[in-house]
């Protein structure tokens, strides 16, 4: 079997087993944000928060409690860091610089998980366990529950009530999030990757001496960074080095967990406003882009342009043997449709197109599934796009789920597109137009701009993988890369819950013969058709200036 | 306003006491007891996946070493020990910057780009090297049987394999440095790759260190 063919094979078979949990594990999540009951160690919880489970917010209340939450997760994280150094159970490493540890603390509540620190080097136990770990939890839960708070908007009618923040933040937190992710975490483990708590140890090496290697709680972080879309690595080879991805089945198991809540979300979103086939069609524009942008990797990875690959045979640079070419093609298109960004290959060293590919997944907005939570609401406001545009060309007042499609709502959809370009090309090109930040370039040319257009790109969509040949460990990109993740996180979610609100308020319209009927094919192209024209219109001349220049040179 | 500033002191609190209650749940309690659970149930793969050779830890099967001779004297880099296999290129490894009271090796990649000048020469000293240190008599390797794997930098810098094609084509080189028969080696090599999982899951392998712990059990036995 060449390793084309097997490669196909383990797209079918990593789609076969998205398949068969789609429906129950769609289904579970639907149940799970829909129940009235609480579970007894959910009740202790909220008492210790001293919020009422049961009370209906209406969006503003919920979206502050988003921005409260995720405000106290940053302060407390930047000040882990900054008392690392006095911390006990941290390796006696010191304390983290005030830009970095910003960048970090930001980085991890926003779910992004860019990471200018090495892992390895600079976070001790007390930080990674029970700082970077916890807000791969709670990141997750907190943009499951905005897209299932979104849902509520299009279910409900006549209320402004879109759901309690504090029960959703901790049922997805306690029935999703931390039962599957310590099942995973077991399977990790059985295959090889370490979980530990003996620090930095000494081990002796086949030529003699001994080498200093660290370990860690490296499993159980490992399995929540995939499942929960975060991304940051343990280490600095992130899903690349064996302790967190051991063997070729385990890079199989991880790009499954990253991709298995993005898509079943579909599912609970059709189950929660009543028609699974609404779902279907969401879905299938998800898989369509999804499936498109593997082959057009895999098909350019195996061809390998460029002339250092070409010298070498093979796009082996920055790739393990284990995982080849095609297991390392469906890995770095699936971190970047969604908004992991945990890498088992290095993204600068593919060839041209290929990295182009990458940077295209990020600017999608992604929703091809995309995160957690944001992977949802994100396509869900392209499908009222969508449907707006269709409006115009039949001359109808546009409706979707049948809710109405009025000026509020495509103000405040229109609003939330145009946030993350305008963060990503605005920081991009400011760090281009000023003397210094271009110096962090490593590669020279068009490689070099495509290294500052993906890192802002990445921080501005919540991604974090980067081209990691860039030094964004200066006060510039910290800062910068900071600011850009922490308003690309959150402002797109105050036009989400503005939206869900005010659909929430709307009185149900019947469907009538002249509505577009969203559960069929055509919508679902329609969808795929306003996504890739958005995108593509917004970021063609930043893309061309990049790898599209690089990949037309080879 | 006070009204406001109350209000918000009331949900920052409320924010705080979440935050606490799910770093007790997901910050102590989950990494605990998976903690636990890896510990009993699998020790030694949750320990690093340890081998010995002759008695003594010899490194982690999961990650990849150099099998270099001792620096010479104002050499910046070792010289490959030519008795042993060698793995991949590391170029993009690099040792830590801070808490320098450890020697840590960084993991990482070299990032450079399909086009780079830097990466091109890397690529070409890589394949004379290749092409040199395994031509022995009898046996003449050329530029085109060396496979990509052996002149590209890894992911991590730490892959624990190689292509069993780049094996293969140390095989006449070890024998001959240990003056063991090229079959005798062939076979070595057989037994220590591993193909793709369930037949179609990664690419197949050949663990560098298992194949050189058995190659020394070899010359023991010899």
């Amino acid at each position: 079997m060449g390793p084309v063919t097997a490669a196909v094979l383990q797209l079918a078979a990593l789609i076969g087993a998205l398949a068969l949990c789609y429906i129950p594990f769609g289904n579970y999540m639907a149940k799970v944000y829909s129940s009235d009951k609480h579970w007894r160690v959910e009740r202790w919880i909220y008492r210790g928060i001293g919020a009422d489970p049961d009370t209906e917010m209406r969006w503003p209340a919920y979206l502050r409690g988003v921005l409260a939450f995720s405000f106290v997760g940053v302060l407390f994280l930047y000040l882990l860091q900054r008392l690392q150094g006095v911390l006990p159970g941290s390796l006696g490493f010191s304390s983290v610089n005030p830009a970095q540890s910003f960048n970090t603390a930001v980085s991890f509540v926003t779910n992004t998980n860019w990471q200018s620190y090495y892992g390895e080097q600079t976070m001790g136990h007390v930080v990674q366990t029970a700082g970077l770990a916890v807000q791969n939890f709670v990141s997750a839960a907190v943009g499951i529950a905005v897209a299932v708070a979104l849902v509520r908007g299009f279910a409900r009618s006549r209320t402004g009530e879109i759901g309690n923040f504090w029960s959703d933040l901790v049922r997805g937190t306690i029935r999703i999030l931390v039962p599957f992710a310590a099942v995973a975490a077991i399977v990790l483990v059985a295959c090889g990757a370490i979980q530990n708590f003996s620090g930095i140890h000494e081990v002796g090496q086949f030529m003699g001496g001994s080498q200093q290697w660290n370990g860690g709680a490296v499993a159980s972080q490992e399995a929540i960074k995939e499942f929960g879309t975060n991304g940051g690595g343990y280490f600095n080879a992130n899903s690349a080095h064996p302790f967190e991805n051991p063997t070729p089945f385990t890079n199989l198991f991880e790009i499954f967990l990253i991709l298995l809540i993005p898509f079943a979300l579909t599912r609970t979103f059709g189950v929660m406003v009543g028609s699974v086939k609404q779902g279907y069609a969401i879905l299938a524009a998800m898989g369509a882009i999804w499936l498109g942008f593997v082959a057009l990797m895999m098909w350019t990875e195996f061809a390998h342009h460029g002339p250092a690959l070409q010298l070498a045979g093979g796009a082996y640079e920055g790739k393990e043997v284990r995982f080849g070419i095609g297991g390392s093609s469906i890995f770095a298109v699936s971190t970047t449709l969604t908004s992991t960004g945990a890498v088992d290959s290095f993204h600068s060293s593919f060839t041209g197109l290929g990295g182009g590919i990458t940077l295209l997944s990020m600017m999608l907005g992604e929703i091809a599934p995309g995160g957690t939570g944001s992977g949802l609401y994100g396509i869900l406001i392209m499908a009222v796009i969508a449907v707006f545009i269709a409006g115009l060309m039949v001359g109808r007042t546009p409706e979707y789920l049948g809710k109405k499609i009025g000026a509020r709502e495509i103000k405040l959809s229109a609003i939330y597109i145009l946030i993350t370009p305008a963060l990503a090309l605005v920081f991009a090109a400011a760090s281009m137009a000023l003397p210094t930040p271009p110096h962090s370039m490593l590669n020279s040319g068009a490689h070099g701009f495509s290294e500052v257009l993906y890192a802002f790109t990445s921080a501005a969509n919540n991604n974090g993988s980067a081209f990691a040949g860039l030094n964004a460990n200066t006060d510039w990109y910290n800062t910068m890369t900071g600011l850009a993740m922490l308003f690309g996180r959150f402002l797109p979610m105050v036009f989400v819950l503005a939206l869900a609100g005010s659909l929430a308020e709307q009185r149900p319209v019947p469907a009538t013969a002249g509505t577009l009927r969203t559960e069929k094919p055509l919508f679902t192209g329609l969808l795929v058709g306003a996504v890739l024209i958005i995108t593509g219109l917004t970021y063609f001349p930043a893309l061309a200036l990049g790898p599209l220049a690089e990949g037309l040179a080879s | 306003m006070n009204n406001s500033v109350t209000n918000t002191a009331r949900l920052l609190g409320a924010g705080l006491r979440a935050l606490l209650v799910l770093t007790l749940v997901t910050g102590v309690i989950y990494p605990l007891v998976v903690t636990g659970i890896a510990q009993a149930a699998f020790h030694d793969k949750a320990n690093g996946s340890e081998i010995k050779s002759e008695g003594k830890v010899a490194g982690s099967s999961l990650i990849g070493q150099s099998y270099d001779l001792p620096l010479k004297k104002g050499q910046q880099t070792p010289d490959a020990d030519l008795q042993w296999f060698q793995g991949r290129p590391a170029n993009g490894l690099g040792s830590n910057s801070v808490n320098t009271q450890y020697k840590l090796i960084l993991s990482g990649a070299t990032n450079l780009s399909a086009d780079s000048k830097v990466l091109i020469q890397q690529v070409k000293d890589a394949k004379a090297a290749v092409v040199k240190d395994n031509s022995v008599p009898g046996y003449t390797v050329k530029p085109s049987q060396v496979p990509a794997d052996a002149v590209t930098s890894s992911g991590s810098g730490l892959d624990p394999d190689i292509s069993p094609a780049y094996a293969e084509l140390q095989v006449h080189r070890v024998a001959a440095m240990n003056n063991l028969s090229v079959a005798q080696v062939e076979k070595l090599v057989k037994d220590h790759t591993d193909g793709r999982t369930l037949g179609f899951i990664g690419e197949p392998r050949v663990n560098v260190l298992e194949l050189n712990i058995a190659l020394k059990d070899l010359l023991a036995k010899h």
